[in-house]
């Protein structure tokens, strides 16, 4: 019996071994590691703070995301052994034939000195993790004016839109609330505007101007003094806050770089077209956990995916892989009100404006704010469990399309 | 011209400033280019910084990111700000004749 092993039972990890155990043949295992007992949708963390997502409903069984023939092991994994094709996990060992790692990223608070302390979960909170958005909704709640500060510590991170969402659904709770003319919003990013690219942060840019909310640019977060409140650069600049949402430096799982595979984040090296890894012809990465110059998005795990199941299965056959896939990226970014935006973009093509050829839904506008496209976000939950995890066919095309999209305003740009 | 009396104004460079040929790059033109960002006269501490860069630009085949600079060369964050004010990864490899490192998203 041979195995594939899958090491990561997130968004990538498990789609990739449920379309896989369709693909092999019954002489082949597919084995996925994974000590969470619960699968998290991670899309509405960014609404629990805000009262629109409720914890419990955000959480599954993992036993039940997988296809039948999956096998899951419930364990953490410790260290791979490359050259003996074996994986270490809390007390024993598994050998793989075909190994896939899919751990994801994490935040690491603890990377910036200050940023744990007393004032952890007091004055300052992170929104990527379930306890962190579940507390900041209460802080939320209670806070009734002053400066709240959106800091993104380090690029890059898990959804790099969800800070700029964090940011508009703020302007759109503390306005309903009525107490948004008592609170300043400030967003400091390390990027030299909103955004990675130039048509998207400019638009988005200007979003935020619209709704008050103070850019603080190149901001590159060195130290918290979390009595005093402030927050500063490597390069002494301070922004002081009475509230810190904070975006922590993200880094691959720890056991990457135990193992030796990882690079200064603990992401993995890998091909960016074939998705093997740079170190071993047996080891495949997927998701987040990936060096891969696109957005560390549940949406590139998706596109991943059909190149990762095609590759796999040629690499049991001994046959050359593809290089199938073109970094494409597709994210609905809510923009509050009820309106959301959608950006569609991949490893040469930044984001711009148009129409979105969407089967089904009907073409939904890109860059732009509209009502459709919060709902088509909404709709993604029902998807997200039903059609994408268990790996069924998803009508959204895999390759980035140039169709609906107004090129001109890249020239503009430039 | 020799590589020697090389000038920023002779080397081919995007609209950003950065070469589009690293092999055009001489210590020369580092100079220049460090006067031209406002980075001034070039220590000892910058050429470590530029060094590492350049090797291990060579070696990883793009240009190393901040935290790589700042975890393999031995000069920390704090001192790759006073070195390189605003952004240090982005000017040390302007200033080390490579390609903007790519910013991840």
């Amino acid at each position: 019996m041979k195995r594939l092993l899958i090491l990561g039972a997130g968004t990538a990890g498990t789609l990739v071994a449920n379309r896989m155990r369709k693909r092999l043949d019954a002489d082949w295992a597919v084995t996925v590691v994974d000590p969470e007992e619960q699968h998290l949708f991670q899309p509405d963390l960014i609404f629990l703070p805000f009262g629109r997502a409720r914890a419990e409903r955000m959480q599954r069984p993992r036993r039940r995301t997988f296809s039948p023939g999956v096998e899951w092991i419930h364990d953490t994994v410790e260290s791979i052994d490359a050259g003996k094709r074996q994986v270490a996990l809390d007390g024993k060992t598994l050998d793989y034939d075909l190994l896939v790692i899919a751990t994801g990223s994490h935040i690491r608070p603890e990377e910036t000195p200050g940023l744990l302390g007393d004032h952890w979960y007091d004055s300052v909170f992170d929104f990527y993790t379930l306890e962190g958005a579940t507390r900041l909704r209460s802080a939320l709640e209670s806070f009734e004016g002053g400066r709240l500060v959106v800091n993104v510590v380090e690029m890059p991170i898990k959804c790099p839109v969800a800070p700029l969402e964090f940011a508009f659904l703020a302007d759109e709770y503390f306005t309903r609330k009525g107490n948004r003319a008592d609170v300043e919003l400030v967003y400091a990013t390390p990027l030299d505007g909103a955004f990675t690219r130039p048509v998207a942060s400019r638009i988005l840019g200007s979003m935020l101007d619209e709704k008050g909310i103070r850019v603080e640019a190149e901001f590159n977060a060195g130290e918290l003094d979390g009595e005093a409140r402030i927050l500063r650069s490597y390069d002494d600049r301070e922004i002081a806050y009475d509230l810190l949402v904070t975006v922590p430096t993200h880094m691959g799982a720890s056991m990457i770089e135990a193992s030796g595979l990882g690079d200064e984040l603990g992401f993995v090296p890998t091909h960016p077209n074939t998705l093997l890894s740079k170190a071993d012809d047996h080891i495949f990465v997927v998701g987040d956990a990936t060096d891969l110059a696109t957005s560390k998005a549940g949406s590139v795990a998706h596109f991943e995916g059909h190149v990762l199941t095609e590759n796999l299965l040629r690499a049991t056959q001994g046959r050359s892989l593809i290089e199938g896939f073109d970094g494409h990226a597709n994210c609905f970014v809510e923009s509050g009100f009820g309106k959301a935006m959608l950006i569609d973009f991949n490893y040469d093509v930044e984001p711009l404006p148009g129409t979105y050829p969407l089967p089904v839904l009907g073409p939904m506008s890109l860059l732009k704010e509209t009502r459709i496209n919060h709902l088509g976000k909404l709709a993604f939950r029902w998807a997200y469990w039903n059609v994408l995890l268990p790996g069924l066919p998803f009508p959204v095309p895999n390759h980035m399309s140039m169709t609906g999209k107004r090129t001109e305003m890249a020239a503009e740009a430039a | 011209m020799t590589t020697a009396e090389l000038t920023i104004q002779a080397v081919d460079r995007n609209e950003e400033g950065f070469l589009l040929d690293s092999s055009q790059w001489t210590p020369d033109v580092a100079q220049q280019l460090a006067e031209e960002a406002g980075v001034g006269p070039l220590t000892d501490k910058h050429w470590t910084v530029l060094t590492f860069c350049r090797e291990d630009a060579a070696q990883q085949g793009q240009p190393p990111g901040l935290r790589r600079i700042s975890k393999l060369s031995g000069v920390n964050m704090k001192e790759l700000y006073q070195l390189f004010p605003k952004g240090p990864g982005k000017l040390a490899a302007k200033i080390a004749g490579l390609p903007k490192p790519q910013g991840c998203i």
